[in-house]
């Protein structure tokens, strides 16, 4: 028997996770952020991690992720969420400690203790959202942003002869030796939505099982200061981010690999 | 315990972990450096926390995180190490957890020198970082004060939820002496019901030092000020010498006001009715005690190895009631007992009021004459 509920009774197949709050999103439209942080509250709540996990918010338009997620939280200086979350996880090994960071925030101002705390093989997990863009600030470049591509700062699109070529974070991490797990997945349609969070899972269940440092990045969206809809942003991502930054699994340490998720 | 023959910052290092220290922070720095490798070594031999971050910018981030689970924890470093540290500092003040802070000044500004200096007595009193806020700072001026300020430390920075600075120089870090450390406490078993802990079964928790909504802001920022001004009330340390009948009073903190001590004896046993001010709490500044002894005394010398930074706070609590001179040695220059005898004579001998120009402008002339006779 498939189905034991009776075929006439109303059933909920879709709530908001209870890791999430209740507030109401200041995310403007068609951004991505709004998709990321339901499925870290998915994976918390399917873990039955909400109440042993700490967040670290970062600076930047995820700033406030921390008036999203039910669960204890702290909030950085810019680019610093991988330091704190050390702080935090050496202190208490035992619970679950995450970092939700942008690309201004991990790969420019926190390029060092993102680094470093990869080499440490620091048992944490990032949430790296890469929308190849400064939010907050209103949509200056980033070290993501693409060649050509026009932001408030790159007026007439980026010049990659006086600001060199965009960063490849996961392809770098993966380079370090203690890293455990490092994977890009994007946000663009419901079938790599699916992965995302498949990722996530695993990069969480990584760290319960003391298997080091993990870092999901997740090709995103930012419609506003992209200057376009929701949906030319979805294509934007699938278009360009993704020739750039192609999809994959970085890195997979032999352990990661024997993890049954 | 025993009197035992201690390095400065052995002394400070292992001080800190017997007051129930449970995680440290830190990067090499001269002339701090044997304080991280005495934790290096002794942390992970108790089962407790020590990293080696890849700048004193990650290290005071790393103790903003582990301070946030309200467990005891510090970082140490020297004055271009604390300059880095500027953020994080600013941050932990305006989030309201407790922290401790070592400071083994040297010669600035830039890269300096590594030989003693008290050239970061602006930085840490009056700030560095941005915003309002106000460490208490605590300045030892040997071996056993600042073992006995270490554990200090840690009390007030929980009781007030507050930066706590123990201000050494590179000579208290660096010189043996002999001193008592404090028996091993036993570490926190209750953590305070403000920490981030991630814990079951209460409201989720959160801290921060964003209040976008500038009433909030205010708010805090109030907060801050109230609780800084019972500080102010409860907590300003400082030692006397001599001072019962002084006419001439020196003030001087750490080893300048060490210094300045064997010269005011030296000038006691030459008839000249010197006494000594050591301020021990730099923040709160002793200025109601330094206002008392204004109206008493006839003149004020404030020496310092710098170009007069706590000088400043000296004439402000003095409020032109008496006048107020200054000798310093800048660039890790430690002055001579001789030194400031010849300040402390020259004071006693005649009469300050009415000279020309600022007492800092004197002082670099007299300082111009001393060096080309050397």
């Amino acid at each position: 028997m498939l189905n034991a509920a009776p075929a006439t009774a109303a059933q909920v197949v879709y709530q908001r996770p209870r890791s999430l709050t209740e507030t109401v999103t200041h995310y403007c439209p068609g951004c991505t952020h709004g998709i990321s942080q339901r499925l870290v509250a998915e994976v918390l709540d399917e873990m039955g991690l909400r109440e042993k996990a700490i967040g670290v918010a970062s600076v930047g338009c995820s700033v406030f992720a921390y008036n999203y997620f039910d669960v204890d939280f702290v909030e950085a200086a810019h680019g610093r969420a991988p330091a704190m979350a050390t702080g935090i996880k050496r202190v208490f090994p035992d619970r679950t400690v995450f970092t939700y960071q942008g690309d201004g925030d991990l790969v420019s101002i926190g390029m060092a203790e993102v680094m470093h705390a990869a080499a440490r093989g620091e048992n944490v997990t990032i949430i790296f959202i890469n929308n190849a863009i400064y939010g907050m600030t209103g949509g200056q470049m980033a070290p993501t942003t693409l060649p050509g591509m026009r932001t408030t700062s790159s007026p007439l699109g980026r010049d990659i002869e006086v600001t060199g070529m965009p960063i490849r974070m996961s392809e770098v991490l993966a380079k370090l030796d203690a890293t455990a797990f490092v994977v890009r997945r994007s946000l663009h349609d419901a079938t790599n939505i699916r992965k995302a969070k498949k990722a996530i899972r695993t990069a969480f269940e990584v760290q319960q099982q003391g298997l080091g440092f993990s870092l999901v990045e997740l090709l995103s969206t930012c419609p506003t200061n992209w200057g376009m809809t929701p949906n030319q942003a979805l294509s934007f991502v699938e278009e360009e981010m993704l020739p750039y930054f192609p999809l994959g699994d970085y890195k997979i340490s032999e352990a990661v690999k024997a993890l049954k998720v | 315990m025993a009197i035992e023959l201690l390095k400065g910052n052995n002394a400070i290092a292992e001080a800190a972990i017997r007051a129930g220290l449970e995680a440290y922070f830190g990067y090499p720095i001269t002339p701090q450096t044997e304080l991280l490798e005495h934790m290096a070594a002794r942390m992970p031999e108790l089962g407790r926390t020590f990293v080696q971050a890849e700048s004193e910018v990650a290290a005071i981030n790393m103790v903003y995180g582990a301070a946030c689970t309200g467990k005891r924890v510090m970082t140490t470093s020297s004055s271009p190490g604390i300059s880095l540290m500027m953020e994080g500092l600013s941050y932990i003040a305006g989030t309201e957890v407790p922290m401790v802070l070592v400071d083994v000044m040297r010669g600035g500004p830039g890269l300096g020198n590594i030989a003693p200096s008290q050239g970061d007595y602006t930085q840490m009193v009056h700030g560095g970082g941005h915003g309002d806020y106000h460490p208490i700072v605590l300045a030892p001026a040997s071996v056993q004060e600042a073992i006995d300020l270490t554990v200090l430390a840690f009390d007030l920075a929980e009781k007030y939820r507050t930066i706590a600075v123990v201000l050494a120089d590179g000579s208290i870090g660096q010189m043996m002496e002999p001193a008592e450390l404090p028996p091993m406490a036993p570490l926190k078993k209750v953590l305070p019901n403000w920490a981030v802990t991630g814990e079951p079964g209460r409201p989720r928790r959160l801290l921060t030092s964003i209040y976008l909504n500038p009433d909030d802001e205010e708010v805090t920022n109030i907060r801050l000020l109230e609780r800084w001004e019972s500080i102010r009330g409860e907590e300003v340390r400082w030692k006397e010498y001599y001072l019962e009948d002084a006419e001439l009073v020196v003030v001087g903190f750490g080893t300048a006001g060490r210094v300045a001590l064997s010269a005011v004896r030296a000038a006691r046993a030459a008839g000249i009715k010197a006494g000594l001010l050591r301020p021990i709490s730099l923040s709160p500044f002793p200025e109601t005690v330094v206002r008392e002894l204004a109206g008493v005394a006839e003149a004020m010398l404030v020496v310092e190895m710098n170009a007069g930074q706590m000088f400043g706070d000296v004439k402000l609590a003095v409020d032109g009631l008496i006048p107020v001179e200054f000798y310093g040695r800048l660039g890790g220059v430690v002055p001579f007992p001789d030194e400031i005898l010849a300040e402390i004579r020259r004071v006693a001998s005649g009469p300050i009021v009415g000279q020309n120009g600022h007492a800092r402008q004197r002082w670099l002339e007299r300082l111009s004459i001393l060096r080309e006779g050397n």
